[in-house]
């Protein structure tokens, strides 16, 4: 198993570690609703190093990614990022990315953990049929990059303290705390080029800061010295996906794979049909056209149950009750306090209020489609 | 370092057993709470229920996973705690006295021999 530059700080941490996605990672420190509501309340910070970083460079980077990717990154100002998605000829998801400007010609792409080797393999398939590809190179930084996220309605208490000062690339900001959401800066640590962004996956205020591996350390002790005041605290695995579950941002193997199109994940806002033609954009184009087979909701449990987990059988209700889809994410909801799922299921069955039942150890529970998210952060 | 009553009794899979003349009232242990972390669910068998010893018979859930528990004993459910049902967290917070799952009429009091005391049960859990 492959092991992040906070390795040996998790263990020293008292973090509970666990395989995920081929790396060795904490799941939690102290206990996943503990870290979840720091992070809701105060804040939190992740290793997120696990990650991978692939890096474009050249006049024909951007067109390149318009190709392969399914937003326009011609939105893109410099210094900006946004979600996307990385698509096969069939609209299924090969990954779920976020691509972000940082110098005119250049691009860095975040992905996940589990998908990088797959994601430059079909990057670089893609790369050989594209006309243009003297006019820029592609590099995996993934083995050399790490990454911090600190999220959490009191990081920009302390933020400036760790990054002083304006940024020295991307976006122009006179202080770190100037960035607005998905924007990204580079600013010096210990001398050394990083990149913050205002960005995350908690559906709370916060940054993630890409740096490489010999800077993690120190960036995540001077964070974690600097925000412990204002109650930050190190969060693992376990309380980032009940995080983001609550705020239904798609985790990759659950609510996204090969086999599933952006438009039946509701995610047809980050598909740009209007650009031009990209990898996968016929079959999208038809979904939004004629509608889905599937389609992702929330749910929530209305009687006292156990929580949903993925894979429970989900069932229709009434006289002739049928078997309609499983969970592909299911929790207990720290902030709410009830159990909250992800489901695909048939669109007759993805209205809100729609009744549904959940087995649960062969039993059935009552379950309501509700409107995405379960959460929204306080204005 | 987890609590162990000494009066009690304790399963491999970190059950404790409590023997009051033919009935035992199990539950889990401090440090199985303390792994777990908090516990959002509980769910017990039927009363009248008849269960053999390493049988799953109640199922214990936190925010992560769901745990079987296994009865260290054999028997029929006489009693199962709906306090506990009804606010899981005394698992963690009580996991000795009001975080009980149920009480079983044991039917083979010869069981019990084989159940750790709290030095073995120790030295299992290791100092942890």
């Amino acid at each position: 198993m492959k092991r992040t530059p906070l390795f040996a700080t998790h263990q020293k941490l008292g973090g509970k570690l666990i395989e995920f996605g081929g790396w060795e990672m904490p799941v939690q420190y102290t206990s996943i609703m503990d870290e979840h509501l720091a992070v809701r309340k105060a804040a939190g910070i992740f290793d997120i190093s696990h990650m991978g970083e692939v890096y474009l460079d050249g006049p024909q980077a951007g067109p390149f990614l318009n190709q392969a990717l399914t937003n326009d990154v011609r939105k893109l100002l410099v210094g900006q990022g946004h979600y996307t998605l990385m698509c096969n000829e069939r609209g299924g998801v090969v990954d779920d990315l976020y691509a972000y400007r940082l110098e005119p010609e250049e691009y860095l792409l975040v992905v996940n953990a589990s998908r990088i080797e797959g994601d430059v393999a079909w990057l670089g398939k893609q790369w050989e049929g594209f006309k243009g590809r003297s006019g820029a190179v592609l590099r995996d930084l993934s083995g050399a990059t790490g990454a911090v996220a600190v999220q959490g309605p009191r990081v920009t208490d302390f933020i400036e303290r760790c990054f002083p000062g304006a940024s020295a690339g991307g976006t122009a900001v006179r202080c770190v705390k100037e960035l607005k959401k998905n924007q990204i800066a580079r600013v010096k640590f210990e001398g050394k080029d990083t990149w913050l962004a205002r960005t995350g996956y908690t559906g709370e205020d916060g940054f993630e800061i890409i740096a490489p591996d010999e800077l993690i350390e120190s960036i995540w002790n001077q964070v974690l010295a600097e925000g412990r005041p204002y109650g930050l605290k190190p969060a693992g695995l376990g309380a980032r996906d009940t995080l983001r579950t609550e705020v239904c941002y798609p985790l990759y193997g659950h609510e996204l794979d090969e086999d599933t199109t952006p438009i039946e994940a509701g995610l047809g806002m980050f598909v740009a049909l209007d650009k031009g033609e990209f990898t996968g954009r016929s079959v999208l184009a038809k979904q939004k056209t004629n509608g889905v087979g599937k389609k992702l909701v929330a749910f929530k449990m209305t009687d006292k149950s156990a929580p949903p987990r993925p894979h429970y059988p989900i069932w229709s209700t009434g006289s002739n009750p049928a078997r309609i889809g499983e969970v592909v994410s299911g929790t207990q909801s720290p902030t709410l306090g009830i159990g909250i799922g992800l489901s695909y299921v048939p669109p007759e069955f993805a209205g809100s209020g729609t009744r549904l039942e959940i087995e649960i150890r062969s039993k059935h529970a009552v379950a309501q489609v509700v409107s995405k998210p379960f959460y929204r952060k306080p204005d | 370092m987890a609590k162990l009553p000494s009066d009690l009794k304790y399963a491999k899979s970190h059950e404790w057993v409590r023997v009051s003349g033919n009935v035992a009232t199990i539950g889990i242990t401090d440090h199985a709470q303390h792994e777990l972390t908090d516990v959002v669910f509980v769910e017990l068998p039927d009363v009248g229920k008849k269960i053999k010893a390493g049988d799953a018979c109640a199922v214990v859930e936190s925010v992560k996973t769901a745990s079987d528990i296994y009865s260290p004993v054999s028997g029929e459910i006489i009693e199962v705690n709906k306090a506990v049902a009804q606010d899981p967290a005394l698992v963690n917070s009580e996991p000795y006295t009001n975080g009980w799952f149920y009480k079983i009429k044991l039917t083979d009091p010869a069981e019990l021999n084989v159940l750790m005391g709290p030095d073995q049960y120790q030295a299992q859990i290791g100092s942890a």
